[in-house]
């Protein structure tokens, strides 16, 4: 996806901050989708703490998702764990296609209401894209470097280390981007379980029948979204263009 | 002094080295020359053990190369490749400076050691020690390839079709640097390559093998005058042996005494140059020229056709 100018983006940032700085100014945009005198902003709790909420939360599991993905990956191409490929692909399958709220259902009994069911549901719908580009990341090394890597004296440790796992940084990250972006939108549902989040206010407009919660809910979400998304893709670029390894 | 004894290389039923013995001498250039399958990458990289014999052993200067963890080994011999190999994601001087990091080596000597080998190597420091590989052609990335091998000033080198990618005239002054630097530094290098003139022009010693077993190890002038085998003879050349024989002797070998108002030749040209430089201007005799432009003596066509007949 070409990077949107930089303009738009900046634009985008801007209605952002100052939507969660005064979400009050907003409110002659939102009334006409209001009724009955309803509210036309979200009024039973700050946005900016649930919007930070709800990216602490995302971060926390991509956290995760990644230590164990790339771990994984890491393990999986390895000659001596290349049996356990299966196995842990199937894993990892598994936590993408079970629904994120079937995940919430189970989790719930076992670790109770709150922030924890959401971290566990977001960590396994973030697994895939990290663990598979890092599969492809590591085998896409080419392999006159890597035996150049050997031929030099490097045990399997520093070759991992210094050659392959700098050459699939590129892939790996684009995994985590993936995974973070799809995970903003996806931690929304935690608020049906209790944990902060833009889902409450979501939740709200839909209880109360208004349009008006609904849509800052989405949009902040799809803006948050889209902003993670950009920042990351400039990062690696900034990362990588001295290098062009990709 | 690289001994390999009895080295054998197996791949379920495929036998790719199959008992080859010899003894590898110290300062000097050895070839080991074949055609593409016939095991001499194998051979070569058992010799660090890259691939790990199935029977057989190597000692180098006496020990045996399994009496240490393979990649302590291969930290002392270096290691260039076809397609140089280089690190994409790492600069010139992080890329030569490979090898002294492995070894621990002092912040200061490694810079030092870099320099040194980029100014070796004709690649000024300050304009490439920062590039990054793709920056460079294929020339100078081929290069880097060989100072970042020669960097912890192994003893043994050992290269696998170092310039196989590279174009004829880049090749032609890759093997005149090499041959600069084998002098230079006194390494043992070990090339293995598929085409017979690299062979001529570098290998001191050269092994030609296929099917696994090398099939005659000798200097090149013996290869071409006694090959021990048809195979040899073929890959030798018969039509244009005369023409090699007279490449493995310089002008400055052959020299006779006196002097000559024939055209100059510098001493350290073949004698198959010489003899085209006298055919091309019609002349009987050359005045043979040292690097310093004294005069060292003279060749005439007859004596230099002498030298293209098997004695």
């Amino acid at each position: 996806m070409p990077a949107a100018p930089a303009l738009l983006r900046f634009a985008a940032l801007a209605l952002l901050v100052a939507f969660l700085l005064t979400p009050q100014s907003f409110a002659p945009l939102f009334a006409p989708l209001t009724q009955y005198g309803a509210p036309p902003i979200y009024d039973q709790g700050d946005l900016l703490t649930l919007a930070l909420a709800q990216l602490g939360t995302v971060c926390c599991a991509a956290a995760a998702s990644t230590l164990v993905a790339v771990g994984l990956g890491i393990l999986v191409t390895r000659a001596s764990g290349a049996q356990f490929l299966p196995l842990s692909r199937t894993l990892v399958n598994i936590g993408q296609t079970f629904p994120p709220v079937a995940v919430l259902a189970v989790a719930v009994p076992l670790v109770g209401f709150g922030e924890r069911p959401t971290l566990i549901a977001l960590f396994a719908y973030g697994l895939l894209p990290i663990f598979e580009n890092t599969i492809s990341g590591l085998r896409s090394c080419p392999p006159v470097v890597l035996g150049a890597a050997s031929g030099m004296g490097m045990n399997a440790r520093q070759r991992l280390i210094s050659v392959e796992l700098p050459l699939a940084m590129p892939l790996i990250l684009e995994g985590i981007r993936l995974s973070l972006v799809i995970n903003v939108g996806t931690a929304t549902i935690g608020s049906t379980v209790g944990a902060k989040g833009l889902g409450e206010v979501i939740i709200a407009g839909l209880l109360s029948n208004n349009v008006a919660f609904i849509l800052q809910g989405g949009l902040v979400t799809g803006l948050m979204a889209i902003l993670l998304y950009e920042a990351m893709a400039a990062f690696e670029q900034r990362l990588f263009r001295a290098a062009r390894i990709e | 002094m690289i001994t390999v004894e009895h080295l054998s290389k197996q791949y379920g039923a495929a036998t790719v080295v199959d008992d080859v013995s010899m003894a590898i001498e110290r300062n000097s250039i050895t070839v080991i020359v074949g055609t593409s399958g016939s095991g001499k990458s194998t051979l070569l990289r058992m010799i660090n053990r890259l691939v790990e014999p199935t029977s057989g052993r190597v000692l180098i200067d006496g020990n045996d190369t399994t009496s240490e963890p393979a990649y302590l080994l291969r930290r002392r011999i270096g290691y260039a490749i076809q397609g140089h190999g280089l690190f994409p994601h790492r600069t010139v001087a992080e890329n030569i400076a490979t090898v002294p990091r492995l070894l621990g080596w002092q912040a200061g000597r490694i810079r030092a050691r870099v320099d040194e080998l980029l100014e070796v190597f004709q690649l000024a420091p300050g304009e490439f020690a920062e590039k990054f590989p793709h920056q460079l052609s294929g020339g100078q990335q081929q290069r880097v390839g060989v100072a970042r091998a020669l960097a912890a000033e192994p003893a043994v080198l050992l290269m696998d079709e170092p310039f196989g990618a590279l174009d004829p005239i880049i090749r032609a002054k890759a093997q005149d640097d090499l041959l600069d630097i084998q002098r230079r530094f006194g390494t043992t290098i070990v090339l293995v390559t598929h085409d017979m003139d690299e062979a001529f022009r570098l290998g001191d010693h050269v092994a030609v093998m296929s099917h696994g077993r090398v099939l005659q190890y000798d200097r090149p002038a013996v290869l071409l005058t006694h090959p021990a085998d048809p195979f040899v003879a073929r890959m030798t050349g018969s039509a244009d042996r005369a023409m090699r024989l007279l490449s493995l002797t310089t002008a400055g070998e052959a020299a006779l005494p006196g002097s000559s108002d024939g055209p100059a030749i510098a001493a350290s040209a073949s004698l198959r140059d010489a003899l085209s430089d006298l055919l091309w201007q019609g002349a009987e005799s050359a005045a043979v020229v040292a690097p310093d432009g004294t005069a060292c003596g003279r060749l005439t066509l007859a004596a230099i056709l002498a030298h293209g007949r098997p004695s």
